[in-house]
């Protein structure tokens, strides 16, 4: 993992003294809220509903294990025991005290963390891959490439006050795990017929009120070329993106307005005039990659005995290996997904004693890597096969065995109206009616892959756009109303979900996935057909008629 | 029927104007006008409070009383003034419990 030098951690350092003495300006009055408001949010500290509520990067969702307790430690110290994992890889807490987030950032500095570039309109913290490093089908491990954009980015001058907030991600395989085509800038690490590294760079995706899939703007950009090329996206859009009315300053806009091959010979004319300019020396990718060195994995057989003994004998064990375990690229070791969806507990929440539990057993069994997902789980990416029972037993144990990675109830949600104060209609409870009714594992498992994402607001930071079902809750005349979607995907199958017509009340919602579930399974093609490609094949008409012709 | 909220500048609660130009924690104690001239006393009672620093965010928020309770008309205030309605343990209505 990347460990700060001596400049890294002076910044930080800094910025934790320049906050302390802002916060105690606003207590004393020399600053007034509007004044505060941009320097808190460029902390991460936002005001929700029932209290301030602090948001922490994880740079490309990678965690040591003593970060991690940290994340623990102030959920203990200042907040109310727990910490929410957000579908940007980064955690947030619910309930800090302004008088007490100095000594929360000074805390955290001490393990390398922050909570700069996690708000305002500045390029934010670099999602990844959450199986970076261990993926068997990786062409390399894509988070040296998010560390060097991060330190490119982090307080880069030019870039501090953009038109509106901007989301980089970074792939390295043909899966895509993080919903590269949504962002910004995605970006796929691929290796060109000569065999040498570059990018393949995606432009104007996102989500909101004005969903877009990314266009891909270039196939191959060569590695040296990192920086210069994507400044010249980042410049362009600086220079022409509107100012005018924030629901039109993504870059997404300004892409859809030009037309993808008018915005890319801009970026073209720029990159050509500036290229070289931001250097990328051999020795310098050299240094970073020494950082992301795989862990020295043991010598192990590709089948371990005792882990399909174990498979045999605990069809519990069983079905958590069928949904939660995943091919590593080291023989003899798997990638270990952590469900934070158990049943009743908010998709994404984890209480401090989970998160030491979880770090403990990276410690233990996995060379102390932990990362997070945008679909709000947690990962063991480095976890010898002989291992992964008794880490299963140590997860079950604290209500975290919870075997339903990818199945119906592995539900993204965003905090929704119970605690964000742009939402305009719960989401939480939704989430936890829709697992309730499907608490079942063998119905999950009959229904297989299928991903629900639920928004409280049009933000969506649920990522209901692209939920094989999306819901988005709305507010019709002061009441909660959820509206249904179909067919949506984040994958590298980049979809938008439609809608599927009036929306349900809350009493509504959940009888109404059921019935879209219901009317997949009798309209597959057999078991193998997922819900997406059924969808795909047969299109809206009979959910549509499913849902609304029986009223 | 109003009641003026707001967020609390040094820890972020839920606060309502109540007696006497104080500002109480739980929305029972909050003070309800019905008329402009009441909504205009509060509305200072809140602009000088942000002014002093107490509070952040301060607004009038519409309410109904039934049997002297006192019910906000929103889904969104009903939240504030309760917690949370996942997690009963937690804000004002864990507080109210204990």
């Amino acid at each position: 993992m990347y460990r700060y030098d001596e400049f890294d951690q002076t910044a930080v350092n800094e910025r934790v003294v320049q906050f302390r003495g802002q916060v105690e300006r606003r207590l004393k009055g020399l600053m007034t809220e509007e004044q505060f408001k941009p320097l808190r949010l460029m902390n991460g500290l936002y005001l929700q509903l029932h209290a301030y509520m602090l948001r922490v990067a994880i740079p490309y969702g990678t965690l040591s294990s003593a970060q991690m307790r940290m994340l623990a430690h102030v959920a203990r110290k200042y907040d109310k025991g727990y910490g929410h994992f957000t579908t940007r890889q980064n955690i947030q807490y619910n309930w800090p005290r302004l008088v007490d987030t100095p000594a929360i950032l000074e805390d955290l500095a001490t393990v390398q963390m922050h909570g700069i570039q996690t708000s305002g309109n500045c390029i934010r913290n670099v999602t990844s891959d959450p199986f970076a490093g261990a993926a068997a089908d990786e062409v390399e491990d894509p988070r040296p490439w998010c560390e060097i954009i991060r330190q490119w980015s982090t307080f880069h001058p030019e870039f501090m006050y953009l038109p509106r907030k901007f989301k980089i991600a970074v792939v390295a395989s043909e899966r895509d795990r993080a919903a590269i085509k949504l962002h910004d800038i995605g970006i796929r690490v691929v290796r060109n017929e000569a065999g040498e590294t570059g990018f393949e760079f995606w432009i104007g995706g996102g989500m909101g009120r004005t969903p877009i899939i990314a266009k891909k703007i270039k196939d191959f950009v060569p590695k040296a070329d990192l920086l210069d090329y994507a400044t010249a996206c980042l410049r362009v859009y600086n220079a022409l993106g509107r100012r005018d009315n924030i629901y039109k300053a993504r870059i997404k806009i300004l892409v859809h307005e030009m037309g993808l091959d008018k915005f890319a010979e801009a970026v073209e004319a720029e990159f050509a005039r500036t290229r070289g300019t931001v250097k990328l020396p051999e020795a310098e990718i050299a240094r970073i990659q020494a950082y992301f060195a795989l862990p020295a994995f043991a010598d192990l057989p590709a089948r371990s005995t005792a882990f399909e003994a174990r498979k045999f004998e605990d069809r519990a064990f069983r079905d958590f290996v069928r949904t939660n375990v995943r091919a590593h690229k080291a023989p003899g070791h798997a990638i270990v997904s952590i469900s934070l969806k158990a049943d009743g507990v908010a998709p994404g929440d984890a209480s401090a004693e989970q998160m030491d539990l979880v770090a403990d057993l990276a410690e233990r069994y996995a060379h102390g890597e932990i990362r997070v997902t945008h679909e709000q789980n947690l990962v063991l990416p480095h976890v010898p096969l002989d291992d992964v029972y008794d880490v299963w037993t140590a997860l079950k144990a604290a209500g975290l065995g919870t075997a339903n990675i990818g199945l119906v109830s592995d539900i993204i949600c965003c905090p929704g109206l119970d605690y964000c104060d742009l939402a305009n209609a719960r989401s939480i409870p939704v989430a936890e009616a829709i697992q309730r009714r499907f608490a079942d594992l063998e119905r999950q498992h009959a229904i297989g892959d299928l991903k629900i994402k639920m928004s409280g607001c049009i933000n969506a930071c649920g990522h209901h756009h692209v939920g094989h079902i999306g819901i988005l809750g709305v507010d019709k005349h002061g009441q909660e109303l959820y509206q249904l979607q179909l067919g949506g995907s984040g994958a590298e199958d980049a979809s938008l979900a439609k809608l599927t017509g009036a929306g349900f009340p809350p009493d509504r919602i959940v009888d109404a996935v059921e019935t879209v579930v219901e009317t997949y399974l009798s309209l597959r093609d057999g078991d193998d057909e997922s819900f997406l490609a059924c969808y795909r094949r047969v299109g809206m008409a009979p959910f549509k008629a499913a849902l609304y012709e029986a009223r | 029927m109003k009641v003026f909220t707001a967020n609390r500048l040094s820890d972020g609660a839920v606060v309502y104007i109540g007696d006497g130009e104080t500002w109480v924690e739980t929305l029972d104690a909050a003070r309800v006008v019905t008329d402009a001239e009441g909504e205009a006393a509060l509305d200072a009672t809140a602009k000088a409070a942000v002014k002093a620093r107490l509070v952040v965010g301060a607004y009038p928020m519409p309410v109904t009383v039934e049997d002297g309770t006192i019910r906000p008309d929103s889904v969104r205030e009903r939240i504030r003034a309760a917690g949370p309605s996942n997690r009963t343990d937690l804000g004002k209505q864990a507080e109210m419990g204990r």
